[in-house]
């Protein structure tokens, strides 16, 4: 049986789909075998992060409509061993999933893998809804910004009464991936601190993401972030999986780098 | 670093008016997400018929639900002069 992790925000645009694809990436890394499945129907792009955007063939819908087999529409991903994608489809809407496709899709992968990824589309209507419906844990993904924290607080509470697991009467397991995170604005008074945001949302740490060039760049290349393990952002990543899966991480990254003396004389990036 | 921040707490950051907004903000939107989706067509009836005898606005009833839906809690201020 595996184990339904939905990555989701509620507000667009604050990193879903790079977190989805260097969590997903990141799990399989680690030697367990996942899937990242993407929910957001009709504005698919967790496969174009993912580098695989000329392999698709059929997606999620053609399988909840039977038109193919799930091994027809996994693609498995070259780089990384034991990650496998189930693209959503381009050319439909929401409507095209079905609670009852949804839980036999899942219902199958769970047969096969040790994790799944559900990347959620943005919002609280149906996609968001039926993402988030099965998951066992809930990754909210939020950046230090006023519009974003109140939407996370708004999906928690549809986590805590609209899911299976509460339907059933227990809980979904709930991180927070705060993602963006700029120390130097921080320290400036200029950005909600992590303190902050936990403090007003009340979830688990799991993990801050600095605010990264290395980012931009692994989406241009179609390569999760994770994989750029020079990469602040990438190590970031892999110390929020290092937490999953039940390891003592400090926390890195919520500090202004100082530069050294050579730095800054000559310049060099730090 | 102590004088620092000594003096930079007494001016107020963009990012603490942020984080008091938020507050504010989502506490309310925790309580109201608790209550069952009638209640604000039910203050607006209460508030129909308290109208008929005494001059009241919107803000003037609140009404409270407790988690359980087992305490119905109805405040209402009424104006000092009753209607003519």
């Amino acid at each position: 049986m595996a184990e339904i992790i939905v990555v989701t925000s509620g507000k667009g645009g604050v990193g879903k789909t790079t977190s989805s694809a260097a969590i997903g990436t990141g799990l399989a890394l680690r030697g367990h075998k996942t899937v990242l499945v993407d929910f957001d129907v009709g504005l698919r792009n967790l496969d174009l992060i993912m580098g695989c955007e000329r392999r698709v063939v059929f997606d999620l819908v053609n399988v909840i409509n039977n038109e193919a087999t799930l091994n027809q529409a996994l693609i498995r991903d070259k780089r990384t061993e034991g990650l496998y994608i189930l693209p959503a489809s381009q050319t439909r809407d929401k409507d095209a999933l079905s609670h009852e496709g949804v839980e036999r899709v899942l219902n199958e992968l769970s047969e096969m893998f040790d994790y799944i990824v559900c990347d959620s589309p943005a919002g609280i209507e149906k996609g968001a809804q039926l993402a988030l419906y099965f998951a066992d844990t809930a990754i909210v993904v939020t950046n230090p910004e006023v519009s974003s924290v109140r939407d996370s607080d708004r999906i928690l509470g549809v986590l805590q009464s609209k899911s299976r697991k509460a339907e059933n009467g227990e809980h979904v397991k709930e991180h927070l991936l705060l993602t963006r995170y700029n120390p130097a604005r921080v320290q400036a008074g200029e950005m909600l601190s992590v303190e902050d945001v936990q403090e007003i949302l009340a979830i688990p740490l799991l993990g801050v993401v600095p605010e990264s060039e290395a980012v931009l760049k692994a989406s241009n290349q179609g390569q999760p972030v994770v994989l750029d393990s020079e990469s602040d952002a990438g190590q970031a990543y892999m110390d929020a999986i290092g937490r999953f899966l039940g390891e003592e991480r400090e926390h890195r990254f919520l500090e202004v780098q100082r530069k050294g003396l050579f730095s800054r004389v000559f310049g060099r990036k730090g | 670093m102590g004088i620092l921040s000594y003096f930079r707490s007494k001016k107020q950051t963009s990012a603490t008016v942020a984080k008091e907004r938020l507050q504010v903000l989502v506490a309310y939107e925790r309580n109201q997400r608790n209550q069952p989706d009638y209640l604000p067509q039910m203050q607006q009836e209460i508030l129909a018929v308290i109208s008929r005898y005494v001059d009241i606005d919107v803000d003037d009833v609140q009404v409270n639900l407790d988690e359980n839906c087992s305490i119905l809690e109805l405040n209402v201020t009424l104006p000092e002069h009753a209607k003519d």
